[in-house]
């Protein structure tokens, strides 16, 4: 069997910088920042106020006619996850029973497959209160009286809103997807090993197209506290939030919370070449390892974990460090993980740290969670193809141990012939993704 | 590129029905059942009152005492999945706890990795309970931010939290066995450790790992887990006869009964288990993953994703339909997925489906969800070794659109060289897997 080689196609987005490739690309271009202080709730008493909130969704704008029976079935993963398959599908120009539910479709059901990164939801906590409400005897919540009485008042299928393979599951129904479908859940690095995964599926002939990434909303009272109780979040900046998120900065002051998706289509290069597809890059490499922690939380000083990730993704690709031109770290902007990853990427690109220039993303939107790692992935894949490199921002004092080149004023222009994206999370996964020129 | 040969060479259990392999397996050759009253909460006045439930114990047991600090506070799935693998490590022959130095033929550490389909951490149930009454203002029907922030930043806790990231299983393994490879996890429901041993087996075949702890674990056995359930009416609510609640196939089966637990197995590849002189189990040889593309609700009405989830998994393994010996069904115990499974078996082996043995051991252990599919592929093994299959327990009236042969009541031995097992997920993902006897005598 001769290589097959995969290539990125489409490009579905969705954050606090906008909807879409081009209208994200040019946020990021014109150096706006997404983040302000927290709009789906009163965060008052929250030790951390301000996220980057991606915009309303009109999902009966997006699901077609047959599928609308199923909008009361989405939690804001799952639609964040909708919208952004259903722009990565028209941004290929690729005719899905969901893009075209009349006209004739141009994939193979059976050989298109999805792989989506999703997080651990959380419930609607109004919805659920308001239930919980009627198992409490004076004040006090009662399992007795909630099993009798109380959970009558939840909707009969509110289970389905927070399975994380609903995110795989709706896409798979709207789109007629019947290949090879997988729901990774690794926190903040699923969407990026969800990527990795799917790449693998084409490479290994199991499918020719995959619909794959991730998205989280990170942005409710319950992920918000989790990430205020172990620590985590800003702040400082409650009352500059386009300040908030600091990657890289002497005076990093935490996560900054996002929600949003990326979802790109993956596709063997034959099967784009065939239709005249524009290919935006060609998925290379891709490395996944684990960083020990003695709590998960604090990482692993040496980062050895990013380290093997980024390696292990070099090798896949035949490519020796100094051939690449731009890194996406994960960069949260708590100070111990930036310098953890600093250690990696300087451990890995020697010298030619110098000259690699680093983007750090969450600047700009938030860490949208199982999200994060895949629209890092679609940012360097726009990058690439642009020749552009957006500014970071809120990094205006390095640490000098650092050593990164991260451009911190405005957009560059540059010929890109790699580039990776590298991302982990809390709990110890790590992966990184190689994306290179088309030629 | 050139397949690499994958064999099973540990397996390990936490279930309602033993923490050991070997006591699991007897009891379910002997039809016992795991299911009981729910111990776990106060679930006397909920629809379904029964579970089936691990009984409790330490799982520090295992472990070396200088380790039991960074492991008590692992959270329940953790545990589970802590114990199987240590099980299932330990039956491969490989050293524990790991030195500095990796042992003679064992691979990089870098080449070993994990693969789980791991369920989220049980819900700080009480806490979380409290913080939203506390929040909720009756009078304007809205939720009070303030008032629920200051209760949640009172009373919860960062660990509880953490610990619910369906992540963290994984991750445990990942630090308690000093690995730098791939670390996996996937919840693709009721299919997802099926899903996890599928993937874990490509990636050794492909070369990214030598070997991979894998299997799946969870717990859904918590108030809004059975809040859930109960609500979808998936469950079985015979309260009044518990013991023979689970019943696959059967004319009057009412639902699943939910369970909890985990199952592990260490996959390799073939040379490095011969080079180990490891025993090997069996050898995994076919994996279908597919998508029903129909509804979140409701399967296919006619298997279309599952049956191309066992076409694939028998052209992976480059065998026809006539070399299936046994199949280990998701069985359930709904009345959906018992009938459309038996459409689906129908479909892909026609004449033949009537002349295949089927069992569930849900009808015994009950439903583990995202563990349910690593423990059934271990009873898959065991029957091969022991060419006996368990039986589907609770079987006394089939329903007339289930008329294979499920086994009923009783384990039966049988030749056995080639056995599949399939799990199909909520939502319409679904999984197959086809092992072989070793060594083999096809």
């Amino acid at each position: 069997m001769a290589e097959r080689r995969v290539v990125i196609t489409g490009v579905g987005i969705i954050n606090a910088l906008g909807i879409g490739r081009e209208q994200y690309f040019q946020a990021l271009l014109d150096g706006t920042i997404g983040i302000d202080r927290i709009q789906a709730f009163d965060p008052g008493k929250f030790p951390s106020q301000v996220a980057g909130e991606a915009p309303k969704l009109k999902m009966s704008k997006i699901v077609p006619k047959t599928q609308r029976k199923s909008i009361k079935l989405m939690s804001r993963d799952i639609e964040l996850a909708i919208a952004a398959a259903d722009g990565a599908f028209r941004d290929a120009g690729l005719k899905t029973r969901g893009t075209d539910p009349d006209g004739p479709v141009d994939i193979d059901p059976v050989r298109s497959g999805v792989n989506i990164g999703a997080g651990l939801i959380c419930c609607d906590l109004v919805e659920l209160a308001a239930a919980l409400e009627h198992g409490s005897e004076n004040g006090q919540f009662s399992l007795r009286k909630w099993g009798k009485e109380g959970m009558d008042w939840l909707t009969p299928l509110w289970l389905l809103k927070y399975l994380p393979n609903m995110l795989s599951c709706h896409i798979t129904i709207i789109h007629d997807l019947q290949g090879p479908s997988n729901s990774i859940t690794c926190a903040e690095v699923s969407g990026a090993l969800a990527i990795g995964e799917a790449y693998r599926n084409i490479v290994h002939d199991r499918a020719d197209i995959m619909v794959a990434g991730g998205a989280e909303s990170k942005v409710n009272p319950m992920n918000l506290m989790r990430q205020c109780l172990i620590n985590r979040a800003s702040t400082h900046y409650n009352d500059r939030p386009e300040q908030a998120c600091r990657p890289f900065d002497r005076d990093a002051d935490g996560n900054v919370a996002g929600d949003g998706g990326g979802i790109v289509v993956l596709e063997e290069m034959e099967h784009a070449r065939r239709r005249g597809a524009t290919i935006y890059a060609e998925l290379t490499g891709f490395g996944a390892s684990y960083n020990f922690s003695k709590d998960f939380v604090e990482p692993e000083e040496q980062a050895i974990g990013i380290r093997l990730a980024m390696q292990k993704a070099l090798r896949e690709a035949n490519l020796s460090p100094n051939q690449i031109q731009l890194l996406i770290p994960h960069g949260v902007a708590v100070a111990s993980h930036d310098r953890s990853e600093a250690q990696a990427i300087k451990a890995v690109f020697g010298e030619h740290t110098r000259d690699l220039s680093v983007f750090a993303t969450k600047s700009r939107f938030g860490n949208c969670g199982a999200g994060a790692g895949a629209i890092d992935f679609a940012t360097a894949v726009l990058a690439l193809h642009e020749k552009k490199i957006p500014a970071t921002m809120n990094c205006p004092n390095q640490p000098a141990e650092y050593g990164l080149n991260i451009n911190n004023t405005k957009p560059i222009d540059a010929s890109i012939d790699h580039a990776m994206a590298c991302c982990y999370t809390y709990g110890g996964q790590t992966a990184a993704l190689m994306i290179s020129e088309w030629v | 590129m050139a397949k690499r040969r994958v064999v099973i060479t540990g397996t390990g259990v936490v279930t309602p029905l033993g923490n050991d392999v070997e006591q699991m397996w007897q009891r379910l050759l002997k039809g016992d059942s795991g299911i009981k009253k729910t111990t776990l909460f106060d679930a006397s006045t909920f629809p379904s009152q029964f579970s089936a439930e691990v009984p409790n114990y330490d799982h520090l047991a295992d472990l070396p005492a200088d380790m039991h600090n960074e492991y008590r506070q692992a959270g329940r799935n953790s545990r589970f999945i802590i114990t199987a693998a240590l099980q299932a490590w330990r039956q491969a022959k490989l050293p524990f706890p790991i030195n500095e130095r990796p042992a003679e033929n064992i691979p990089a550490n870098e080449n070993i990795g994990v693969y789980l389909g791991a369920g989220e951490g049980p819900l700080d149930f009480d806490n979380f309970a409290a913080a939203a009454v506390n929040g909720w203002q009756n009078d304007s029907n809205e939720m009070d931010w303030h008032q629920w922030a200051q209760t949640a930043l009172e009373r919860m806790d960062a660990i509880r939290e953490l610990e619910q990231e369906p992540n963290m299983p994984g991750a445990y393994l990942a630090r308690l066995f000093k690995l730098r490879g791939p670390c996996m996890s996937c919840l693709t429901a009721c299919a997802a450790s099926t899903q996890a041993l599928g993937e874990a087996n490509e990636l050794i075949r492909y070369g990214n790992a030598d070997i991979i702890v894998t299997g799946g674990t969870h717990s859904m056995i918590h108030p809004l887990g059975l809040t859930g359930f109960n609500r979808l009416t998936a469950l079985s609510t015979r309260n009044d006869d518990i013991a023979t609640a689970s019943r696959p196939f059967e004319k009057d089966r009412d639902g699943f009964v939910l369970a909890e637990g985990a199952g592990a197995l260490i996959l390799e590849e073939l040379e490095c288990a011969r080079r180990r002189g490891v025993p090997i189990l069996a050898e995994i040889i076919g994996y279908g993953s597919t998508a029903d593309a129909f509804r979140v609700t409701d399967q296919h009405e006619d298997g279309r994703g599952g049956t191309a989830a066992v076409i694939l998994a028998l052209k992976d393994a480059g065998l026809s339909g006539e070399k299936i010996d046994y199949i280990s069904a998701h069985g359930t115990g709904t009345v959906e997925n018992d009938t459309i499974e038996t459409k689906i078996i129908k479909n892909v082996f026609g004449d033949r489906a009537g002349h295949i043995p089927i069992s569930s051991v849900k009808s015994m252990l009950g439903h583990l969800i995202a563990a349910a599919g690593a423990v059934e592929l271990i009873t898959c093994v065991l029957a091969l070794r022991d060419q006996i299959i368990p039986p589907t327990t609770n079987l006394f009236e089939p329903d007339a659109e289930c008329d294979l042969d499920y086994v009923p009541n009783h384990a039966r031995k049988a030749e056995l060289n080639v056995v599949m097992s399939n799990s199909f997920g909520f939502g319409g993902q679904n999984n197959t897997l086809i092992i072989r006897r070793w060594p083999s005598s096809l």
